[in-house]
């Protein structure tokens, strides 16, 4: 009975995700909790009589047991209740959903810089294996993991903004194009195609190109390392052999057949890395005044604004988690053995 | 003394039958020696990490400066004789605080290094090694600490602690046990029905001396590989916590906090933010050769 193993096999899946996601809420809630901020006083100021306090305290459901607080607080982040940002008095979801999709561009445009660059650098080291193509592509995403990203933003500005001139400043748009788009999905390149502006949306573009190709250098060496080494388990395989002896032409074994094989682990590997990406997201956001989720928790952080910044970090642990559950899906679906 | 007559030390190291424990261990040291000092890369990281601990021992010997001591008459002065790599914002030598930020690098590594390691090769030896109830618990936590992006959830912690390198370095911490916990419990997997474990049950050892004697030493080579490959990436947090103004605070002279204050003249006075940033890179440069050369040596199976 496969289709039943399949179930049971689905349903430990879900459980240990539901698991992980409770222990992702819990481990806000205590960071929450040992917050040396009041959260009374930061509703009501320090200037208040003891009954107003008691009262505020009581409607917070501060008096309850923790373990009371916990469930009212998975209660409301399941409602999607995130609480309201001190900084903008605005619900925090909100906020969040404003700025997610400036850092879902980023993060998307990073991707793509790292797999057209990291899938024919891992083949090429693959296929150069030992050679100098291969070490230089090993030194090169050494490298790669040893730059800050924060310091490596601000010297591409000074490079390609402030000397060469070729690369815009900082932001998503000139201050000039800013709010010409209805924000529709909120991806600025979408919504000036969909709108028909074309200035609008190379302007966008342009703006992408650094903090994009920066942020995805990351990636590459992890996408290049991935490929080079799946790459070499099916350079060794007898399918490679033959296909050579039938008279094909190499680079149709490497990039047809052999590259062909790996596509699902790689497919994985990519969701993976985009959610990596996330993280370096923070950092590059800030260099680059990128309006997206990073720059977000960071201005909440600097200003203590605590459920801005506990809101934060779940959407991007609930990512976090979403994509190792999606890389984990897409391995079982496309690849048949693992079926 | 046959060997000490025959071909000195070298002959002794690399004996095929050692006479003793001691020179058996000196024997593996020195073939491991042999492999990693042909790698020129990993001897480069050797060379630089080696250099950042002089850097930070002799720092006072060394700085020109006083990295402390303001003078606004000698603000933002660019690379000269006098002052090398130039001058900040209130006239402090770069150089003289790149010196001193060594010292601030190297505890930051050093205070992780010796914390987060232990703590995940205790959890994870005790997972493995118990099995059942006590590695469902102990894994589920630590899967779900994977499953935040450290970055984030090292801010989240600094923002429930307050900034500070304290804090920086208990976040950072924090965030980095999981992945040996996983390696430590795997390997104990392995390992824990083999006959020696067996033979030491036996004669009635009890849990805690089986896990500490027998179980921890065998996992600790992956897992000084492991450490030291994430090295470069500790020193990279805690410099991007420095610079997102949640680490060391000012006037410590902290890399990541350095080119943050350098920004806002990164256009024009462009060394007072590219200084520290190259300083980060070679050291986690340095350290990445150095983890790359020694996993060679010491995971055979890692190619």
């Amino acid at each position: 009975m496969p289709g039943r193993r399949h179930v049971i096999k689905g349903t430990g899946l879900l459980v240990s995700v539901a698991l992980t996601f409770l222990g992702l809420l819990l481990v806000t809630f205590l960071i929450g909790r040992v917050v040396p901020i009041d959260p009374v006083i930061a509703v009501v100021g320090d200037r208040v009589s003891a009954d107003t306090y008691a009262r505020v305290r009581q409607e917070l459901g501060l008096d309850l047991p923790l373990w009371q607080q916990f469930l009212r607080y998975v209660g409301d982040v399941l409602q999607g209740d995130f609480g309201t940002s001190v900084l903008t008095s605005r619900p925090v979801l909100e906020d969040i959903l404003r700025v997610f999709p400036a850092t879902l561009e980023l993060a998307t445009a990073a991707v793509i810089v790292g797999v057209l660059l990291g899938i024919p650098a891992g083949v090429m080291a693959a296929v150069h294996q030992g050679r100098w193509p291969d070490h230089a592509i090993r030194v090169i995403g050494l490298i790669g993991h040893s730059i800050p990203v924060f310091w490596l933003g601000l010297m591409a500005l000074l490079v390609f903004y402030a000397r060469l001139d070729l690369a815009p400043g900082p932001g998503r748009v000139d201050v000039f194009y800013e709010g010409l788009v209805d924000p529709v999905t909120g991806v600025i390149t979408v919504d000036a195609l969909l709108a028909g502006e074309t200035d609008v949306f190379w302007n966008a573009l342009h703006h992408l190109m650094l903090p994009a190709s920066i942020l995805g250098l990351y990636s590459v060496a992890y996408i290049a390392r991935m490929t080079r080494s799946f790459m070499l388990d099916q350079l060794r395989q007898e399918y490679i052999t033959t296909a050579r002896v039938k008279g094909m032409s190499e680079a149709r074994v490497i990039w047809r057949h052999a590259l062909g094989n790996i596509a699902v682990p790689l497919t994985t590997v990519v969701a993976l890395s985009y959610a990596s990406l996330l993280e370096g997201s923070v950092l590059t956001e800030t260099v680059f005044a990128w309006p997206g989720l990073g720059l977000y928790i960071t201005n909440s952080l600097l200003s203590a604004d605590m459920n801005a910044v506990l809101g934060g970090t779940l959407v991007v642990g609930a990512v976090f988690i979403g994509l190792n559950l999606l890389s984990d899906l897409l391995y079982r679906l496309l690849d048949p053995r693992a079926r | 003394m046959m060997q000490t007559t025959e071909g000195g030390l070298r002959a002794w190291l690399t004996a095929e039958t050692p006479q003793s424990r001691g020179q058996a261990r000196l024997g593996r040291v020195y073939l491991g020696w042999l492999a990693f000092s042909r790698n020129r890369l990993a001897m480069i990281g050797l060379g630089i990490v080696l250099l950042l601990v002089l850097m930070a021992a002799l720092a006072p010997l060394l700085a020109p400066y006083d990295p402390y001591r303001q003078d606004l008459s000698q603000r933002l002065l660019p690379p000269s004789a006098a002052h090398w790599l130039g001058t900040d914002a209130f006239g402090r030598d770069i150089l003289s605080r790149i010196l001193y930020g060594s010292r601030l690098t190297l505890m930051i590594v050093a205070l992780v290094a010796v914390t987060a390691p232990v703590a995940g090769l205790l959890i994870g030896t005790v997972a493995g090694y118990l099995g059942g109830w006590a590695d469902a618990a102990l894994m589920r936590v630590t899967d779900i600490f994977l499953a935040f992006p450290k970055l984030i959830l090292a801010l989240a912690f600094v923002s429930a602690l307050g900034p500070g390198i304290e804090n920086a370095i208990i976040a950072i911490a924090i965030t980095s046990w999981p992945p040996y916990a996983r390696i430590a419990r795997a390997e104990t997997i392995t390992i824990r029905k083999s006959d020696f474990i067996s033979a030491v049950r036996l004669q009635g050892a009890s849990t805690p001396r089986i896990i500490l004697g027998h179980v921890v030493p065998l996992c600790s080579s992956s897992l000084i590989v492991r450490v030291t490959l994430d090295m470069a990436g500790i020193i990279l947090t805690a410099a991007g916590l420095g610079f997102l103004g949640l680490g060391a605070q000012p006037p410590a002279p902290e890399w990541g906090a350095m080119i943050a204050t350098g920004r806002q003249y990164v256009l024009e006075q462009w060394w007072v933010a590219t200084m520290p940033g190259i300083a980060i890179f070679v050291v986690s440069l340095g350290f990445n050769l150095l983890g790359d050369g020694l996993r060679d040596v010491l995971d055979p199976k890692g190619k």
